[in-house]
């Protein structure tokens, strides 16, 4: 992972070179642009009119539909759903539980997996390389196969809720965030990232009398920053985005995350504009952090195929 | 992890005696391996707890009567579980869909992300914006990407509309049984094909500019250094692609629960929805694992024969 890719836009790859004989001629780069143009409209203007539309009363929703102003902010404009939105169901609450558990799983996330792989990477200890081993045998098995299981072994775990010991962690914020903390893929991403580091540094730190808790905070981790970022990027989205799990294990309000709100709009009478409303608010946070740290999306999608 | 230990840097000035400095590194090996247990152990035993032990509960959960809430202990049946599935229609038809769905999604997914890529694999004005645009539906949620496209598909809805205007008069997408998992399938692409743009996109890095310029040299086409210098050095990226959207197809579930539930007759039914329509509205843990378990085999084999396939192809190179 040492060789990331910087932008988006500086993925520079070498280009097959044009024969003399041959020249490209003009129509073909026509031709692409074109191409790439109709697949921008392809990929662009659902999310477009799904955000257009988030602002229309579901009558001209339907009306517009049949032409261009399907994509355009036109007509009668207001913010009606959004407040419809927060009135027909505890919004504010369900974005307040999917933040805490996003920011929760991905902020102990870094920690505990960080230190696991610092431990794995830099430290001679019995049974490592066993453990990395596993962790990494592990890898291939898509959280679906075991979430039902999963779901069984959770309802049958202690739970201290505060006053007493109950059987079950269903429908706390606890089972939608502890599963997930710890995580292979960010262990495996932080161990590789942490090889490329120079085994002198902390060699030199150790005979200078550094603690080995010192030299990952105040050597590794500063040096860290693009794996960090990798991984924080890789179990945020996943986290915001869950779905099966919490369908599961949530059954009220109070720690239902936003993803699994969205089912209200569909069993009441459907209103399109406030379900068009409510994809807005959920995703539009998600899309601006992107395209303000594109650079650290990009590195960490990439980084992924670069181990591969 | 070096299992090498190097001799401690001399520091300068007195040395501490022979016998005191292997005293010193031996305790200091001890201590050594306890702290990188502290450090090791919360994350080994989340591990342990929420990936392990679910995993073998595939396998053991499987053979017994297991229900999500029961007073009585679970109890071994054998292969109950399984001769119920095999005989169950929705079971067959839940594997037929999933297969289905990964067959075609994953060259379609893969080649048409390898297009987009070559398309934006250059400098000209405007190489962002695309790149930009063709990602956005990746960090956008499949719950969303569902529900928006439930719209779209409606029989009057967008698609149809579009359609409408070059003539053509589109299908009932959702509502008809040949139709619902490939409005299912495009829709998924959609989503999903940003993410490996990018991942061919770095794989194309990794070609050598030199064996382009060499090529030219030559006096290949663009179309002859594509086959011969692009495509083959794309290999270890190509195996990455494919096993990883494989994969990730065989867990098709939230576009089913959230635009069709299954249906219409069962056209849309995949291995994880029907593990979760038993394992959890329906209760039934064993029925559930002994689902999950044929998933996890697919995966295997899968994975085993990319694996397989990849090796044979070094081996002849």
């Amino acid at each position: 992972m040492t060789d990331t890719i910087r932008d988006v836009a500086d993925i520079e790859t070498p280009h097959p070179v044009e024969p003399e004989r041959h020249r490209r001629p003009a129509w073909r780069a026509g031709l692409t642009l074109a191409l790439k143009i109709v697949l921008a409209l392809v990929f662009g203007l659902p999310l477009v009119f799904m955000i257009v539309s988030s602002f229309k009363p579901d009558a001209q929703i339907f009306h517009d539909l049949d032409g261009i102003q399907a994509f355009l902010p036109v007509g009668d404009l207001s913010v009606d759903n959004y407040v419809g939105v927060f009135d027909r169901v505890p919004f504010a609450q369900f974005l307040f539980n999917s933040i805490l558990i996003s920011v929760l799983t991905v902020g102990l996330g870094l920690i505990m997996n960080s230190l696991a792989a610092f431990a794995l990477s830099r430290m001679r200890i019995p049974g490592g390389r066993i453990a990395l081993g596993v962790i990494l045998a592990t890898l291939i098995v898509p959280f679906e196969v075991m979430a039902l299981p999963l779901l069984w072994e959770v309802n049958q775990l202690p739970y201290f809720d505060g006053t007493q010991i109950v059987q079950g962690w269903l429908d706390t914020y606890t089972v939608q965030i502890v599963p997930f903390i710890a995580n292979a893929f960010s262990i495996f991403l932080f161990y590789q990232y942490f090889d490329s580091i120079p085994k002198e540094l902390d060699e030199a730190a150790r005979v200078d009398g550094a603690g080995w808790f010192r030299i990952y905070r105040s050597i590794i981790m500063p040096l860290a920053g693009p794996a960090v970022a990798t991984v924080a990027i890789l179990t945020f989205l996943p986290a915001w985005n869950q779905y099966l799990w919490p369908l599961m294990v949530t059954q009220s309000e109070a720690v239902r995350p936003a993803m699994v709100g969205i089912d209200y709009f569909k069993q009441l009478n459907t209103s399109w504009g406030q379900i068009m409303a409510y994809a807005s608010i959920i995703t539009v946070p998600v899309l601006a952090l992107f395209v303000a740290f594109q650079r650290s999306f990009v590195n960490s999608i990439a980084s992924q195929g670069l181990k591969g | 992890m070096s299992t090498i230990v190097k001799p401690a840097p001399a520091r300068s000035g007195a040395a501490p005696a022979p016998a005191r400095r292997a005293r010193t590194r031996l305790v200091g090996g001890r201590k050594e391996a306890a702290v990188g247990w502290v450090m090791l152990l919360p994350a080994a035993v989340l591990i342990l707890t929420f990936l392990l032990v679910p995993i073998g509960l595939t396998f053991g959960l499987a053979f017994t009567n297991a229900r999500l809430v029961s007073p009585e202990p679970a109890r071994f049946v054998g292969m109950d579980n399984f001769v119920a599935l095999f005989t169950d229609d929705t079971f067959w038809a839940s594997l037929r869909n999933t297969i289905v769905f990964t067959v075609v999604i994953v060259p379609f997914q893969s080649g048409l992300a390898l297009v987009l890529a070559l398309l934006v694999n250059t400098r000209t004005r405007g190489t962002t914006f695309f790149r930009t645009v063709f990602f956005l539906p990746v960090v956008t949620s499949i719950v969303v990407v569902s529900m928006l496209w439930l719209f779209m598909y409606q029989k009057d809805g967008l698609i149809n509309v579009l359609l409408s205007k070059v003539g053509i008069q589109g299908p009932d997408w959702l509502g008809d049984p040949h139709w619902a998992l490939l409005a299912i399938i495009l829709m998924s692409a959609w989503q999903a094909m940003g993410f490996h743009m990018i991942i061919w996109l770095a794989g194309l890095q990794t070609v050598p500019a030199e064996l382009y310029e060499a090529a030219a040299l030559d006096g290949a086409t663009r179309w002859q250094q594509f086959a011969h210098v692009t495509w083959p050095g794309l290999r270890a990226t190509r195996t990455f692609i494919l096993i990883t959207i494989t994969i990730a197809a065989f867990g098709l579930f939230t576009q089913v629960q959230v635009m069709t539930q299954g249906g219409p007759l069962n056209s849309t039914t995949t291995l994880v929805f029907q593990a979760v329509r038993s394992g959890f509205q329906q209760q039934q843990t064993g029925y559930a694992s002994a689902i999950s378990l044929v998933f996890f085999v697919l995966v295997l084999v899968v994975t085993l024969i990319q694996r397989f396939l990849t090796r044979d192809k070094e081996a002849r190179r």
